[in-house]
Formats: C-alpha cells, sequence, structure tokens
C-alpha cells in the first residue's frame, strides 16, 4: 500500500461470534483522524460489540483493528472510552470527583494514586459539562443526564485523541444533549475523532458529519451527505423506516 | 486464664478484620455467596495438605486451600460460561461437591487424628490459645495469632496497593480491561486473598460462620457511608466490636464463641438496618409518614384553589363535608385540616376553610411542575 493520510481507526475483515452466531459479519471501517462518526443500525445489530471489539474487550473470531497503524494494546493511552451509562453500579460508594478521576488512572499505571494533579483535571473537566456543582456528590443521587455528563468528564481526563462512546445520547435530558453536543465540537475542532453509537437518525446529519450503518454486516461507512441515504437505510433497517424524505 | 481471654479476643479481632476488608470487594461486587461457596469448597484442601504434614497450621495448608478456593470459582465460572446453568445453581452444584469430597476424605481417613468435623464447621476459637508458638525457650504467643496476624498483613497490603485498581475494577470493569488493569487478574487476586483468609478463620470460626464475618461487617458498613475507604475502615471497625462483643457474650452466657460472634453480628447489623440515618429502616418509615401528609395537605389547597371563587366554592370548602368531595375517610380528613391550618396553608372562617397567601403559593407551584 502506498503511505496513504493516516488512519485513525482501521477495522478490517471483522468478525466476531458467539459460539457460532455472528454478531460481526467481516466488518471494514476506515475512520480518518478529526471526524466524528455515528454508528447507527437496529438493536442486536452489533454496534456495541464493534466498540469493545475495537477495544479489545472481545475477542474477535477474525479481522484486526489499528489505532493509528498500532493494534490497541500499544495505543491505550490515546484512547478515550466511555462505556453505556446502565453498565455499572451506580449504587456504588463514591462521588463524582473520584469517578472522574478514574478516567487518569491510565496514564498512573499500576500502584500510584491520583493526586493534585488528577484532582485539578477532574474539576476542569466538571467544569466543562457543568457538573461542577456537584463533585461531592454521591453518584446514586445523580440524574441521567449528570451520570453521563460525569462519564464524560471522565473521558474528558483521559486527554485522549480517539474517542469511543456508546450510546451517550440514550435517555439524557436536553442539557446534557446540548453539553454533548458543544464537546463533540470541541472534539472536533482540536482535531480529535470521535465514534459514538447512536440512537437517533433524526439527529445524525446535525450532529455528525460521517456516518456508519451497520446490521452485523457494514452497509455503508463514509460522509453523512453522501452515505445516510434512503436506500442505505433502508438496507439497513429493512422495510421499517418511514421518516425519511 | 486472664492471659487466654486476651489472647482469645485478640485472635477474634485479628480474624474479623482480615475477613472484612477483602469482604467489602466481595459485597460489592455482589459475590457473598462465592465467600460462602470458598469457605466450604477449601475443605479437601485443607485434608489433603493435614494428611501431608499432620498440622493445622502449616503454610502448605493454607496454600493449599487457596489453590481450592480458586479453583471453586473457576468452576463456577466454567459452568457458568456453558450458559446452561445460572450463577447460584453453579455455587450451589460447586461447593457442596467439593465439600463432601472432604468429608468423605475425613471420616474414612481422619477418624483418629486431630481433625474432626466440629473443628472444622464450628471452629474452636477456645482451643486456639493453647497451640503456642515457642522458640529458644520463650513462649512467643498463640500460633493462630501469628497466622492470622499474617493473613490481616497481607490483605491491608494488597489492598494498600492495589486501592486504585481494585476500586475500578469493580465500579466499571470494562473501563478497567480498555485502561489495560487486567480486571480478571485483580478479580483471581482477590479470590485466591479470599480463600487465604477463609482458610485461615476457619480455625478461629469454623467454615459456616467465617461468612458472617465477611459479608456482615461490610454490609453494615454500606449503610454507613458513601465512600469506600470509609467502607473499608468502618468495616474494621465494626468487625473489631463485633469480635469482643460476641466473646464477651459467649463467656457470660457460656456458649459457643463462634457462634455468639455470628449472633452479635446479625445484632449489629440489625441495629443499624433499623437506626442508620437517612436510608435506615426507621428514617425511610419517618420519611414516608411525613410525606403522607405533606402530600395530602398539598391535595387539599390544590382542591381548594381549583374551586376557589367559583360557585361551588362554599359547598366544596366545608370542613363538614370536605371528606365527601375527596372520598377520604373523616378521621384522615380532620387531621389533614389540622395540619393544614397548623402551617398556615388554610384558614377557618366558621364551616369554611379558605386559602391564605401561602397556600395558594403551594398550590400553583404543585400544579406548575
Amino acid at each position: 500500500m502506498q503511505p496513504s493520510e493516516p488512519k485513525a481507526i482501521e477495522v478490517t475483515d471483522l468478525t466476531v461470534a458467539y459460539q457460532d452466531k455472528p454478531v460481526l459479519w467481516d466488518i471494514d471501517l476506515d475512520v480518518p483522524p478529526g471526524v466524528l462518526l455515528s454508528i447507527v443500525g437496529p438493536n442486536g445489530a452489533g454496534k456495541t460489540t464493534l466498540i469493545k471489539a475495537i477495544l479489545g474487550l472481545v475477542r474477535p473470531a477474525a479481522g484486526n483493528v489499528l489505532i493509528y497503524d498500532k493494534p490497541y494494546d500499544a495505543q491505550r493511552r490515546i484512547v478515550g472510552y466511555v462505556p453505556q451509562r446502565g453498565s455499572v453500579d451506580w449504587d456504588f460508594p463514591t462521588n463524582v470527583l473520584d469517578v472522574v478521576m478514574m478516567g487518569r488512572y491510565g496514564a498512573l499505571g499500576w500502584v500510584r494514586r491520583p493526586g493534585k494533579k488528577e484532582h485539578e483535571l477532574a474539576m476542569q473537566a466538571l467544569e466543562k459539562v457543568g457538573m461542577e456543582a456537584y463533585t461531592t456528590r454521591q453518584i446514586s443521587q445523580l440524574s441521567g443526564g449528570q451520570q453521563q455528563r460525569v462519564f464524560l468528564a471522565r473521558a474528558l481526563v483521559q486527554d485522549a485523541t480517539v474517542y469511543l462512546m456508546d450510546e451517550p445520547f440514550q435517555g439524557v435530558d436536553a442539557t446534557t444533549e446540548r453539553a454533548i453536543v458543544t464537546l463533540l465540537q470541541e472534539f472536533r475542532a482540536n482535531g480529535k475523532t470521535v465514534v459514538v453509537v447512536h440512537h437517533d437518525l433524526q439527529t445524525v446529519t446535525d450532529y455528525f458529519d460521517w456516518v456508519m450503518l451497520l446490521n452485523i454486516r457494514r452497509i455503508a461507512s463514509g460522509p453523512v451527505d453522501e452515505t445516510f441515504t434512503p436506500d442505505n437505510l433502508r438496507e439497513t433497517y429493512g422495510g421499517r423506516i418511514a421518516f425519511m424524505k | 486464664m486472664l492471659q487466654g481471654h486476651f489472647d482469645i479476643q485478640l485472635i477474634a479481632i485479628v480474624t474479623a478484620v482480615a475477613c472484612a476488608l477483602p469482604g467489602v470487594f466481595l459485597v460489592l461486587r455482589r459475590m457473598t455467596l462465592m465467600s460462602d461457596a470458598i469457605s466450604h469448597a477449601i475443605l479437601p484442601g485443607i485434608v489433603l495438605a493435614f494428611f501431608l504434614t499432620e498440622s493445622l497450621s502449616s503454610p502448605l495448608l493454607i496454600l493449599a486451600a487457596a489453590g481450592t478456593g480458586v479453583l471453586t470459582v473457576l468452576f463456577v465460572e466454567l459452568l457458568q460460561r456453558t450458559k446452561l446453568v445460572k450463577e447460584d445453581a453453579a455455587i450451589g452444584l460447586t461447593f457442596p461437591a467439593l465439600f463432601s469430597i472432604g468429608v468423605i476424605l475425613i471420616s474414612r481417613f481422619a477418624g483418629n487424628v486431630h481433625l474432626d468435623m466440629d473443628a472444622v464447621l464450628l471452629g474452636e476459637l477456645a482451643y486456639a490459645p493453647l497451640n503456642r508458638l515457642k522458640a529458644f525457650g520463650y513462649d512467643l504467643g498463640p500460633v493462630s495469632l501469628y497466622v492470622m496476624g499474617t493473613i490481616l498483613v497481607i490483605n491491608v497490603v494488597f489492598i494498600l496497593l492495589f486501592y486504585k485498581e481494585l476500586k475500578l475494577a469493580t465500579f466499571d470493569a470494562s473501563l478497567a480491561a480498555a485502561l489495560g488493569f487486567a480486571p480478571t487478574l485483580i478479580h483471581y487476586g482477590l479470590m485466591a486473598l479470599v480463600s487465604v483468609t477463609t482458610v485461615g478463620a476457619f480455625d478461629a470460626v469454623g467454615s459456616i460462620l467465617v461468612v458472617a464475618l465477611i459479608a456482615g461487617p461490610p454490609a453494615t458498613a454500606y449503610l454507613m457511608t458513601d465512600k469506600l475507604s470509609r467502607m473499608l475502615i468502618l468495616s474494621a471497625i465494626i468487625g473489631s466490636v463485633n469480635a469482643v462483643s460476641g466473646y464477651w457474650l459467649a463467656s457470660i452466657f457460656d456458649v459457643s464463641i463462634a457462634g455468639a460472634i455470628a449472633t452479635t453480628m446479625l445484632l449489629i447489623f440489625g441495629l443499624v438496618f433499623l437506626t442508620v440515618p437517612n436510608r435506615g429502616l426507621i428514617a425511610i418509615a419517618r420519611r414516608r409518614t411525613r410525606q403522607k401528609w405533606e402530600f395530602a395537605q398539598t391535595m387539599l389547597v390544590i382542591h381548594l384553589f381549583n374551586h376557589e371563587g367559583l360557585p361551588e366554592a362554599e359547598a366544596e370548602s366545608a370542613v363538614a363535608h370536605l371528606h365527601e368531595h375527596l372520598s377520604w375517610n373523616p378521621d384522615f380528613t380532620t387531621q389533614v385540616v389540622k395540619y393544614a391550618l397548623n402551617n398556615r396553608y388554610v384558614s377557618r372562617k366558621e364551616t369554611q376553610l379558605t386559602l391564605t397567601e401561602h397556600g395558594r403559593a403551594i398550590a400553583q407551584q404543585a400544579l406548575v411542575q
């Protein structure tokens, strides 16, 4: 291959299966640096699995993932992850600031404890998502949107180059939705690459500049205006889509 | 026997604290049943190592038990991963199988040696000080104190070193994995710790009651704090209080020390469960009652507000007939009106209730929400 433009994420021939049931079939995906990419597709399309496979959290049956030309293990420090809000126990005995500081654990490495610097970074991140008034709040006392903003702040302090977010817009209030969109735009302005699992087709064109349509296999991926077409959507969702012009 | 009193209590405290610390993470990971399984399943490991060493306090015993403990967790997880058996059933299948192997080994081969079922099941804290460590003719104290003390130090060092990793892997295992902290390794490390602790503690409290020491103090501390570090410290304190009070209960009533310790654990948990501020049962009941009366008063002011200034207002706000309009029990209605009068939401003119400014504001506010 020619030394073409670098790719932030390069997925080639990725198949993930649980026993013999494929969840992702032979996925190819190139994400150029600095784009906001949304992954859309029906329930059970494998959106979360794709993100987890990129992060090495599920073992692929075949295929390969590269982040800036290297395997994920070598690039951990430049990748930020926002899991689904429902994936953790919000009754865990800890507060907002503490959860945000967890984003620095990767940079700290084994055994070293967070200190003053981590504290400051966490405070800055909380200000950015409008949660600075809640630093000592026990996490079980947050609303769904506030929980999501805490997760975003935690990803912010990772200071990553590539971000992977799993359904950040799921069930959040309008304030949180605006906070996420502002943050996404800021990421793009700083040349960061963001991949977001998304479920709301109405907002894809407003919030993202790239889109991947996924339903076990990749239907299409590319710039929104070329890719987000009625034909592609019909292929992704079957006949069950009516809103498109 | 003053020395005996002191030694037993010291051993009980060290054991309780050593159990409570890893117990915190088991409670938070919803794995306390696993400690039950481990505490039983390590029996064959203990028995086999006992045959080899002929001693109940050999370090080999502890290593063998730790190995069996980790094996138990592995078996449970393998069974679970087939998706043919759920976690609770997998635990229920694994530990009786291993435990029964231990029981058979004891009954078949250990009939005439010092390893009997009572000791395994209930422990023998009262005899613990009799087995003493001696060197150069000096008495250095009970052996089990050294065993449990070492285990306690191991637990404290492990948790201090890997506090951050344990916290992250417990709260958010997928982020821990993404950041490269190997949650599986941490998981099995913790399970090995629990196994080692259990085998050390079984000498003191037996394999059944050790679960009370592992689950009780952390479950109690969980109700008292919102901070992991404080939960660890509180668990240790509760475990110690529990050990000492259990010991004295046993002395006074001349009953099994292990039984008394487990019973006090339950009493302490019950006390905290009922009385802890904000989330205790009593606080919850109080809050519910208060909310009930507050809500009833809000309903009353909204009712008056909706009919205010309308032709039917006189009928709708007559004290004697309020309960008919609202379909409330008359006594309940009288009580609500009394509270509303006290709070100055309403004022009474002969038979009629009218809203005060304050009451009107409350009604408007409630309707906006």
